[in-house]
């Protein structure tokens, strides 16, 4: 056979490349490339026009250029040029310069379809694979425009040469991939599904791959494959090792072509016709056979062939997932690839075994492998491989082997490769949960969790310890016990003193009996490490203290003490220091009841779906933890949370949600943790208990009139928290989707919408598609008032969960005209003085209605000051009234409105009056406030 | 086609991008596959793929793939494709490539086209490279 010589026919090429390959220096190669750059310019500008051979020479030598990493900015057309030569070499350099330094010059584009299309039609079976090339190598838009419709055309022509039907084929595949839209289904659909039984294996082997991903997304249109599929798979099957001669690879017939079409069964649920799967059947079983034969060769590709078969097989056995014996056949032979000598072979293994273990019928089979994949977690060097190995046995888990299985990957984790440690973390934790029969063990496995790789624990873990502790009385002072051991070590990992503080400030006093672990000694170990701790633990440990003066009153005077000292009351951070600040006063002020209300043990969390398990998929991808593991852990959660001896829970549970803590804070704390913070808020609060769960839309609305902060919104899905501020005409609005459920909203997205155009302008940035289970995502919203309004913005929200119906909602947001307020302090003359400047009727609108809410005075103060007007003192001459005055700030004007509101306690009256510089104004204040009242 | 020394001898790309992240993803499979050594496996994940690799004296011959993509076809192909350059080029070593690597473009769009296994056969492959080298 003629070898190919070094750069035959270019000898300047050559000469070309072997000078640059003999540069010393980076330098000394710049110089070489632009001096050829030079003089590559000089001849396509010069006069003399250039022969075919000069021109494929020289955009050669630019595409080498270009290949080693310099930009090229000319020769597009020269190229272009060679596309309509008729010799065969010039066409293909201008093709390959095209393919890989293709742009988006529409001129060009124009000229390189037109050659394209030439060579298409023109019946040379060579240039049609040249310009077929070319396309599936560019595969942009454009082309897919020209000749989406062509190229189906040529594919099941029945004078198309085999060679082309195969670029054809696989150029088709690659336009569809690009533009799904641009290639229509047609008759030509039926006639390449017969392609399957072309004589050539060639257009075969490349027109399944065009059939299967059609199949994909087509599946009725293309389902007559699989009989198709099925007798041409057991024709090569059955075939000797020698039938099929170019086709066969060291002794096995057609692997690539077998590996594609049980690929493409894999499309399919197992076929219907008795027949058909008879034969199937038949066919898996010659390869399972065949895998147990003595090879016929020592090469490795022998084996690898074969066995990529064998694999492929395992693969649609499982897909159908109906042939116990099958299944528990490919399990035995699996099992054998466990200790074979190849760290392919085993790597493949591990990974089949993982689908298999899903299968009811073959897990039992898995188990049986369990003390080879432990040592294959001990021993393998290729970290990728022990990976696979740690993927196995949280497969094969089941209550049976949990413990061992712990045990082994606890182990494990002690000098596990750090790239994989977090994930570890959560599928121990996940199995520890799932598996537990004694919660003890449970609790025992976090800890150890937290002790070994604590840095690796993320809050989902530990937050989850803590809702199976609330929730399990058998387990509470066990739990107790434990982490007060555990942060008697030295150096305790700050996940630990989250769990500490957390679990003793709710159970401290079922170990405080023991003298050992008296209160003051609990109180001074969590004390111990608070100095160590980030803000966010601090902020718990504070909680904890507080707890800790309800549950032991004798600690109440140590840790006011502690509370009083500058380090809390006057700490920079400010949640530290409201709660420090809070927490002291409620230990002051409030009797032992209210005390003991408020700081009551925590009730029983409400069964949800472990968001470890939400967590650990989002890691894997979906599709990685498959549905029957979901549903298992659902149910498996349920009995955790003690749901049947508990009974569903009750109202008394607060929603994790009415959290108001959480939402001023910059950094919310656990959510657990915010709900201690919650109940606290409440008895602040001067507005008294928390939002309501709204059930009309607008009626969180008309409560934020007087107020910037709170929840806006909630249903059983969604909390929408609001937070905002104004400053002269601007605003600036932070919203706080909470997902209430576990499971992850998708597609989630948010319009805001502004009736009026004119009048306001809102700016946000698109928000986060994905919401896991029980996060919170925040949006920011700039407000700016450009002129006086009447109509809220809208806010739209849409999102999905699992995948299903899409939830649709739109709110008012409490954008309201007298958030754009600057209170103006004046004297009793000055303001009777502007009343009167403001007689004109229409500058003046007034309401006279009945009291809606308490006309407690203190209750209307605080909400005439949140309306964000100055409240005037010793003004009107009855001291009943009340008198307010401010500016209201638009981009184009000030506003000024006084306001006057005449309460009648005995009738349940009021009267209230505007009169502002706007007429529009009077009116939009007057309706806004006439049902704040 | 990887160097050892991190120079590329040739590269496919059957998905669209742009000449910085192409220059990225190259210089990251490198980095990721000379690591390795030969005890262990020839995949190895990459992003969401997974790279099929095989290294032949000085030259990675990577692929990425699906990670639901067939390992041990892929590798073959590799081996399958390596044989026909062996083949064409007679006794092919790192300078045929490079002196010719206008004509293993050729090669490798003979077999794998869109992504896609094109032809398997070595015969067929070899009979229509030796077709068109006798054309001008």
């Amino acid at each position: 056979m003629p070898a190919v010589s070094k750069g035959d026919g270019m000898r300047g090429l050559a000469v070309f490349i072997s000078d640059i390959r003999n540069c010393k220096s980076k330098e000394a190669e710049i110089k070489r490339i632009n001096k050829e750059l030079a003089n590559i310019r000089s001849k396509f500008k010069g006069d003399k026009a250039l022969d075919g051979y000069s021109k494929k020479k020289y955009v050669c030598k630019l595409l080498f250029i270009f290949l080693l990493g310099h930009d090229i900015d000319f020769g597009h057309m020269e190229a272009v040029n060679l596309l309509s030569s008729n010799k065969y070499t010039e066409k293909q350099i201008g093709y390959l310069f095209i393919s890989v330094l293709v742009n988006s010059n529409s001129e060009l584009i124009r000229l390189i379809n037109n050659a394209i299309k030439n060579d298409l039609s023109s019946r040379n079976p060579t240039f049609m694979c040249l310009a077929l090339h070319c396309i599936a190598n560019v595969g942009s838009r454009e082309m897919a425009e020209a000749f989406a419709s062509e190229i189906p055309r040529i594919l099941v022509a029945g004078d198309t040469m085999d060679s082309v039907k195969q670029s054809a084929a696989l150029c088709l595949l690659r336009l569809y991939k690009t533009s799904p839209d641009l290639v229509l289904m047609g008759e030509w659909t039926s006639r390449v599904v017969h392609l399957l039984n072309d004589q050539h294996m060639g257009v075969v082997t490349a027109a399944i791959s065009l059939i299967t991903c059609l199949s994909q997304k087509n599946p009725d249109e293309f389902k007559t494959c699989v009989s198709l599929a099925v007798s041409r798979l057991s024709r090569i099957v059955s075939s000797a090792s020698t039938d099929l001669q170019d086709y066969t690879y060291y002794f096995v017939p057609a692997p690539w072509l077998s590996c594609k079409l049980l690929r493409l069964l894999q499309c399919y649920p197992p076929p219907e016709d008795g027949a058909v799967k008879g034969r199937l059947v038949e066919c898996l079983e010659t390869i399972l056979n065949k895998a147990q034969e003595p090879p016929k060769s020592k090469k490795v590709q022998h084996s690898n062939a074969k066995n990529a078969i064998l694999f492929e097989a395992i693969s649609l056995i499982i897909h159908y997932d109906s042939e116990p014996n099958l299944l528990v056949r490919a399990c035995n032979q699996l099992g054998q690839f466990l200790q074979h000598r190849e760290t392919n072979l085993r790597y493949l293994a591990l990974e089949s075994m993982c689908t298999l273990a899903s299968s009811e019928f073959s897990h039992e089979a898995v188990k049986t492998h369990i003390e080879t994949v432990i040592n294959a977690l001990k021993t393998e060097r290729d970290v990728s491989v022990r990976q696979r190995a740690a993927d196995l046995l949280y497969a094969m888990c089941d209550r049976s082997n949990a413990k061992q299985i712990v045990a082994e990957m606890l182990s494990y984790l002690e000098t596990a490769d750090y790239s994989i440690r977090e994930e570890m973390v959560l599928k121990v934790a996940i199995l520890a949960e799932k598996y537990a029969v004694d919660y003890s063990w449970y609790v025992d496995t976090i800890l150890n969790l937290i002790r070994i790789a604590g840095d690796y624990v993320s809050e989902e873990v530990w937050y989850r310890v803590i809702q199976i502790v609330i929730n399990r009385d058998d387990v509470q002072g066990y739990a107790a016990k434990t982490v007060f051991e555990a942060l008697q070590a030295p150096a305790c990992h700050e996940n630990m003193v989250k769990v500490g503080g957390y679990i003793l400030g709710e159970f401290g006093n079922l170990i405080a009996g023991d003298p050992r672990s008296s209160p003051l000694v609990q109180f001074n170990l969590l004390h111990s490490k608070f100095h160590l701790c980030s803000v966010p633990t601090r902020a718990l440990l504070l909680s904890a203290y507080i707890k800790f003066i309800n549950l032991f009153p004798e600690t109440k005077a140590t840790i006011q003490e502690v509370l009083r000292c500058d380090s809390q009351i006057r700490n920079s951070d400010v949640e530290l220091q409201q709660r420090a600040v809070e927490y002291l006063k409620l230990s002051s002020i409030a009797s032992t009841d209210v005390l003991a209300t408020v700081l009551e043990e925590m009730p029983p969390f409400p069964e949800r779906e472990s968001s470890i398990l939400a967590k650990l998929k989002k890691k894997k991808g979906p599709g990685a933890v498959s549905v029957t593991e979901l549903d298992d852990s659902k149910r498996e959660a349920g009995e955790l949370n003690g749901g049947a001896d508990r009974g569903p829970d009750t109202a008394s549970t607060p929603s994790p949600s009415a959290d108001l803590l959480g939402i001023r804070s910059a950094a919310p704390v656990g959510a657990a943790q915010t709900n201690a913070g919650s109940l606290l808020v409440d008895v602040f609060s001067d507005s008294g208990p928390a939002a309501p769960s709204a059930a009309v839309n607008d009626d969180g609305f008309l409560r934020f009139v007087c107020k910037n902060n709170g929840v806006l919104f909630e249903n059983q899905l969604l909390q929408i928290g609001i937070k905002s501020e104004y400053r002269q005409n601007l605003g600036r609005m932070y919203l706080f989707y909470g997902n209430k459920t576990s499971v992850q909203f998708a597609s989630f997205s948010t319009t805001v919408s502004c009736p009026g155009e004119l009048q306001l302008n809102v700016q946000s940035k698109p928000v986060e598609p994905l919401v896991e289970g029980g996060a919170q995502i925040q949006q920011v919203l700039n407000i700016e008032c450009i002129t006086d309004f009447c109509d809220a913005p809208l806010l739209n929200i849409k999102f999905s969960r699992y995948g299903g119906a899409l939830q649709n909602l739109t709110l008012k947001l409490p954008v309201t005209i007298n958030k754009f307020f600057q209170p103006t302090e004046m004297s009793s003359s000055d303001f009777f003085q502007r009343w009167k400047q403001l007689s004109q009727p229409q500058q003046e609108a007034q309401k006279i209605f009945k009291a809606n809410h308490s006309m407690d005075t203190e209750v209307l103060k605080a909400k005439l000051l949140g309306l964000g007007t100055a409240l005037l003192d010793n003004v009107d001459p009855n001291p009943e009234n009340y008198v307010c005055a401010g500016v209201i700030q638009t981009k184009g004007q000030q506003i000024g409105c006084l306001l006057r509101l005449e309460p009648n306690a005995q009738a349940q009256m009021y009267r209230l009056t505007l009169r502002c510089s706007k007429d529009t104004v009077s009116k939009r204040l007057c309706e806004l406030l006439a049902q704040q009242f | 086609m990887l160097g050892t020394t991190g120079k590329t001898r040739l590269a496919k790309w059957y998905m669209q991008f742009d000449d910085d992240e192409k220059q990225k993803l190259i210089e990251e499979v490198h980095a990721v596959v000379t690591v390795r050594d030969a005890k262990h496996t020839n995949f190895v994940e990459f992003r969401n793929f997974k790279i099929i690799y095989r290294r032949y004296a000085g030259l990675y011959f990577c692929i990425c793939v699906d990670v639901t993509d067939n390992n041990l076809a892929y590798l073959e192909g590799i081996h399958n494709f390596v044989e026909v350059l062996n083949e064409y080029f007679h006794n092919v070593c790192e300078l045929d490539l490079v002196f010719n690597f206008y004509k293993v473009y050729t090669v490798v769009d003979e077999m794998f086209l869109a992504g896609e296994i094109r032809e398997t056969s070595q015969t067929k492959v070899l009979k229509q490279l030796l077709m068109l080298q006798s054309l001008e």
